[in-house]
């Protein structure tokens, strides 16, 4: 039963492995905000080429693996570009996350009442100052419980990045039950790493949500 | 101040405004009334391009509304409307509700429209509620939140479409008296209604619509005690007898 000794004498590794995976997961995270805000908000464009093209990039994304997406990124993209592992993980999972956004966006912006919007122009407002002061507000309150999950998600969907080199916690630990065979305990406690992540993350997001529901 | 001409819409192969002229000149009230599905609501909404229209010219203070060249915003920063459901922006106070449109579209000052709209909240008996949110007030209140709202703007033309009709019953009297007051200022207001008493009260003209066309324009007295037409008579049968 010493098998456990295994964790503190790889805790410095560890925790170096699970740094890497929330700097890319934030790195990820700060591409697919504003990108899928983007393709969301084109998604509903009323010029049909434009939510065209809004339409094709989230269904390609959403029907292609996300494992895929990252070799093809760092394979093709990657080599063309000359982005390294980190890079490409950054562009892989921030591109593949914000296809998700954008149809978050896309049902928080439609889940506004119409007369919103009529109010709002009707009283001289442009279409970009109404989704700004008076639809997009609304719409926020609406998407935090799903951008929140979606968020959950794209950190568990980090650990698919050690598959292109990228020394993030599970790549740490497949090296660290490598050379250590103790596959039950680092595996074990590496889970524990990324649930405490992601239960820390959903706590924190609960109480955003409740303070914006205290001032509705 | 506001002329509709030869105008017609259709909503697939239904017509819901056929041939629709009417003239509305200034600090006159018209009320829009007759049978749900007659094209009232249509024609209200097409007055500030709520609604689009398929022919004819809509002019509100001698711009045409439906031109492409017209700057629709600034327009429609000239005309008050109020919806049936209220639509109040729930995320913003009542003072905020009632100033944001100033200060977006007009770039006013937030402390100067804000003032402004504790004023119009107060004269429309809302002083104690400039803090609050949509979701705390009654639908009366709500109303008069909108009316004050579209106020705010200086409007030189109110609409209402249907004020009253999502409101009880006990609330309909604090909005009707919000209106009344208004029409005391000499506004130019085309109301959608369905309160023939308020109607008849503080209107000059009736505009009895059905099946998407005016079928008769006439004062309020001769209207209610002498209709002309026989779907009018019809229509005053069914809503004055019950």
């Amino acid at each position: 039963m010493g098998s456990w000794r295994v964790i503190p004498e790889h805790m410095p590794i560890l925790l170096d492995g699970l740094w890497m995976t929330l700097q890319i997961s934030a790195c990820a995270l700060l591409v697919s905000i504003p990108v899928g805000i983007i393709l969301g908000l084109c998604r509903i464009s009323r010029n049909r080429f434009v939510s065209f093209i809004a339409v094709c990039y989230v269904e390609f994304v959403r029907g292609v693996p996300l494992l895929v997406l990252l070799f093809w990124i760092y394979f093709v993209l990657g080599k063309i570009l000359k982005m390294g592992p980190f890079l490409s993980g950054v562009v892989g999972l921030g591109l593949f996350s914000a296809a998700f956004i954008a149809e978050i966006v896309r049902a928080g912006i439609q889940a506004v009442p119409r007369g919103q919007m009529e109010a709002a122009r009707s009283s001289g407002m442009t279409y970009f100052q109404a989704m700004r002061f008076i639809i997009l507000p609304q719409a926020f309150r609406k998407v935090v419980p799903p951008m929140a999950s979606q968020f959950i998600t794209l950190i568990k969907d980090s650990s698919l990045v050690s598959v292109i080199s990228v020394v993030d916690l599970t790549l740490i630990a497949k090296n660290v039950v490598a050379t250590s065979f103790r596959a039950m305990e680092v595996w074990t406690f590496v889970a524990i790493m990324y649930f405490c992540v992601t239960f820390f993350l959903s706590q924190l997001i609960n109480v955003i949500e409740r303070r914006y529901r205290v001032s509705e | 101040m506001i002329q509709i001409k030869q105008v017609s819409k259709s909503f697939g192969h239904v017509n819901v405004l056929k041939d629709i002229h009417l003239e509305v000149p200034e600090s006159h009230i018209y009320a829009l009334i007759g049978p749900s599905g007659a094209g009232k609501s249509t024609l209200i909404r097409s007055i500030n391009a709520l609604e689009s229209i398929q022919a004819g010219e809509i002019l509100v203070d001698g711009i045409s509304v439906h031109d492409s060249k017209t700057d629709i915003n600034k327009v429609r920063s000239n005309i008050g409307f109020v919806f049936q459901s209220f639509n109040l922006y729930p995320h913003l106070t009542a003072v905020e509700n009632v100033a944001i449109a100033p200060i977006q579209v007009k770039k006013v000052a937030k402390e100067e429209a804000e003032e402004k709209a504790k004023k119009l909240l107060t004269s429309l008996g809302l002083g104690d509620k400039f803090a609050s949110y949509p979701g705390q007030l009654s639908g009366g209140q709500q109303q008069r939140v909108a009316i004050a709202r579209a106020l705010a703007m200086d409007p030189k033309v109110m609409l209402f479409d249907e004020p009253t009709s999502a409101l009880d019953p006990e609330m309909i009297k604090e909005v009707l008296d919000a209106i009344r007051h208004l029409a005391s200022t000499g506004m130019t207001m085309v109301v959608v209604t369905h309160e023939m008493g308020f109607a008849r009260e503080i209107c000059n003209q009736i505009v009895f619509m059905a099946d998407g066309r005016i079928v008769e324009v006439a004062p309020p007295e001769q209207f209610f005690t002498n209709p002309q037409t026989d779907r009018a008579k019809d229509f005053l049968s069914k809503v004055l007898n019950h």
